[in-house]
């Protein structure tokens, strides 16, 4: 089976009527399935790392949430699994998050070892 | 307490794709809870949104059964929205446009929408307060 790797640019998709991002869900699902893979963050998802995030507490009328996401407990559910989940260091930077902000278990790529990583997996998929 | 001005929101997004549909809910609350009438043209994928036959269901990723999931539809959000709206005294009207409807065979709502047209949108807009749009990107 061929490795791929799960490129993540586009952030909170919907992530509130899911209860989780749909991209890291497939990933886990993916893994549970067999498959040999690994996760790239980049551009705006890289907060996805973001330790403490909490989106509870949305109403609609009577209607309110019983599960907010709770996306940088879910990659640190998908390391745990056993996939690499990476996160371009740039792309942190710019956004003022230090490592202090972020979950442990994130290995951080420079872009300039992005090709490398690419590389390596025959199957890239940039969501 | 109502207050007599109304805001048209267009939205496009279809449910369970993009945080837009959540924004535009979370406006669409603000709004009527503060005593707005709310006219809402529904285009495109936004006409999902009050399907019917939308269903919670369990998340093999997570374990969790339907009922622990208790994960939300867009549907019984807007449904709450029509009881909110009718508890301030205020209109919700929800027009989705017909056309997109009909190509996406989504004619099967919850209580409360109406089948509408572009006309009705510009229709509304020009008769209310303000217009916000929030397009799919």
């Amino acid at each position: 089976m061929p490795k791929i790797l799960n490129i993540v640019e586009t952030a909170y998709r919907a992530t509130i009527e899911e209860q989780d991002d749909t991209i890291l869900w497939l990933t886990h699902a993916l893994k549970n399935a067999g498959a040999d893979i690994s996760l790239l963050l980049r551009a705006n998802a890289v907060n996805y790392a973001v330790k403490g995030q909490d989106a509870s507490g949305l109403v609609f009328g009577e209607a309110s949430m019983a599960h907010s996401p709770e996306i940088d407990k879910d990659l640190e559910k998908l390391a745990a699994k056993g996939v690499p989940v990476y996160l371009v260091e740039e792309d942190a930077k710019e956004r003022g998050l230090s490592d202090a902000d972020l979950i442990s278990g994130v290995k951080k790529i420079s872009r300039r070892d992005l090709p490398e990583l690419i590389d390596q997996h025959p199957q890239v998929w940039h969501w | 307490m109502a207050s007599g001005k109304t805001i048209t929101i267009a939205i496009m997004d279809a449910p369970y794709e993009s945080a837009n549909s959540t924004t535009a809910l979370r406006i669409i609350h603000a709004a009527l809870q503060q005593g707005h009438n709310v006219n809402v043209f529904a285009y495109e994928g936004a006409v999902n949104l009050t399907m019917k036959a939308q269903q919670p269901h369990a998340n093999p990723v997570k374990g969790t059964t339907v009922e622990q999931e208790q994960h939300p539809t867009t549907k019984d959000w807007i449904a709450s929205l029509f009881k909110l709206a009718k508890d301030k005294g205020v209109k919700l009207d929800w027009n989705n446009c017909g056309l997109c409807v009909d190509e996406r065979g989504a004619g099967d709502w919850i209580e409360g929408p109406r089948r509408g047209s572009p006309k009705d949108f510009l229709e509304a807009s020009s008769a209310s307060d303000a217009t916000l749009v929030i397009p799919t990107k």
